[in-house]
């Protein structure tokens, strides 16, 4: 086997054997207990009545925003992993090319800060 | 199968399978008997502080409460509710307890005591604890049901608002160290743990665990005065016990980074005499420990964040000052001269 491969087979087993744990647990318990299931246990739990409708309808707009959001910092974070390592031999070019798009996200930050993006009241 | 290739087959594949079977084992037995004992731990220390006695009949000292707990929620009735689906609904206890153990396959106990060195350690714990919001969020969508909904939804926005300051923070690591190998890091800190020069930081990263690993004061995905049980109420059982256990196997693997990237992992505070004496790993595990105290000592002491606070720390305080902060550092390091490999 290569280097490579060798490095990450402890992950992909260390993966099945957590995998294989999980589902014995679960498994496990299944079996030891005694299972006597009946339609007022299996309703979903809400304060002590039948729901009233569907529960998967609107929720609010403030969870995609910060989704959004997110996706763009996690970028920019996923963008500075390499410039970090790497920037003791790249020098001053690479801070000042980095600095430039740091302040271009930075604007971007000021504009969705003053439109109100963040508020959460 | 002829003789020769047989062996071939034996000490090129089988053994070195067969001995890293043994090491994750080595990990992972372990691991879950300290999470076990770490609730029992837990609730010792909050007694205390709260003038109680805490578990003290299962045993002396009540050293067999973990085992009785484990013990109940094993015998207890899985349910699976009738609206639910199914498959999603059991994934999601599997995801969070697999994805909380996995992330120590990269973890150094001590100096090349580690399961698996890769290169791209630091990305690789980043990751894993970032797919941690997948199985809450599961978890909330397959009970289809209203407080677990509402648990997942605000548990997946807390935790991917602060996952984004504490990118920054590892960041602002990367730049001191010039590598993403977790020992490298280790090793970096010989002179100076890290926690000293980039304090602010430490700080940060170790407030935006708490979030991340949903624990108080930022444990309102699963306030109970408002929903209950959050993401978890339609779990029973060993499902539950999943969650439970993947809760706390990932404050103990937060605990570990936070430990490698600021506290010097297995590094003893001074490089002098009676410290070195003691292994590294020792050194390690009382870190963990340290670190896993401070989260008891938070949820016994502080009240709970109300939900816009919470938000507004995360996007308003810390990613701002932690964006800052990586210039700064990048700027200082430039200055001085100081950067790795320049």
């Amino acid at each position: 086997m290569d280097d490579f491969l060798l490095e990450y087979l402890p992950i992909l087993i260390f993966l099945l054997i957590s995998l294989g744990m999980g589902v014995a647990i679960l498994a496990g318990s299944f079996l030891v207990a005694r299972q006597k299931p009946d339609s007022e246990k299996l309703s979903a739990y809400e304060c002590g009545f039948a729901p009233f409708d569907d529960t998967r309808k609107q929720f609010d707009v403030r969870f995609y925003l910060v989704a959004l959001l997110f996706i763009i910092f996690d970028l920019e974070v996923a963008f500075l992993f390499p410039w970090a390592v790497s920037l003791g031999s790249i020098g001053i070019f690479g801070f000042w090319s980095m600095i430039v798009f740091l302040a271009i996200l930075t604007i971007g930050f000021i504009y969705e800060w003053r439109k109100g993006a963040l508020e959460w009241e | 199968m002829v003789d020769g290739s047989s062996i071939g087959f034996w000490a090129g594949y089988a053994w070195p399978v067969i001995l890293i079977v043994l090491k994750v084992l080595a990990i992972v037995v372990p691991l879950l008997l300290l999470v076990a004992y770490m609730t029992l731990a837990e609730r010792k220390i909050m007694a205390a502080m709260q003038m109680r006695l805490g578990p003290n009949v299962v045993g002396p000292l009540g050293i067999w409460q973990a085992f009785a707990d484990g013990l109940k929620m094993i015998c207890k009735e899985t349910i699976i509710p009738t609206g639910s689906n199914k498959v999603v609904f059991l994934a999601a206890p599997l995801i969070t307890f697999v994805l909380a153990t996995l992330g120590w396959a990269v973890v150094p106990f001590d100096a090349g005591l580690v399961l698996a060195d890769i290169n791209v350690g630091v990305l690789f714990l980043f990751a894993i604890s970032s797919l941690g919001v997948y199985g809450i969020i599961m978890a909330g969508w397959a009970s289809n049901s209203r407080y677990p909904f509402l648990g997942a939804l605000r548990s997946a926005a807390q935790m991917v608002s602060y996952e984004v300051s504490m990118g920054f923070v590892i960041i602002t690591v990367l730049l001191a160290v010039g590598s993403l190998n977790l020992s490298d890091i280790v090793e970096s800190q010989r002179n100076i743990w890290f926690f000293i020069p980039l304090f602010p930081m430490f700080i940060i990263f170790f407030i935006s665990t708490l979030a991340e690993t949903n624990r108080h004061p930022f444990d309102l995905p699963e306030a109970e005065s408002e929903l209950v049980a959050g993401y978890q109420v339609e779990y029973s059982a060993m499902t539950f016990g999943l969650f439970f256990v993947g809760e706390y196997a990932n404050m103990f693997l937060m605990s570990a980074f936070t430990t490698v990237l600021f506290l010097g992992g297995w590094l003893p505070p001074f490089d002098i005499e009676p410290f070195t004496w003691i292994p590294g790993y020792i050194w390690f595990f009382l870190k963990v420990a340290f670190l896993l105290f401070v989260f008891v000592w938070i949820r016994a002491t502080l009240p709970r964040y109300r939900y816009d606070q919470l938000m507004r720390l995360g996007w308003k305080v810390f990613l701002p000052f932690s964006l800052l902060w990586v210039v700064i550092t990048a700027g200082a390091l430039i200055i001085f001269d100081w950067l790795p490999g320049a």
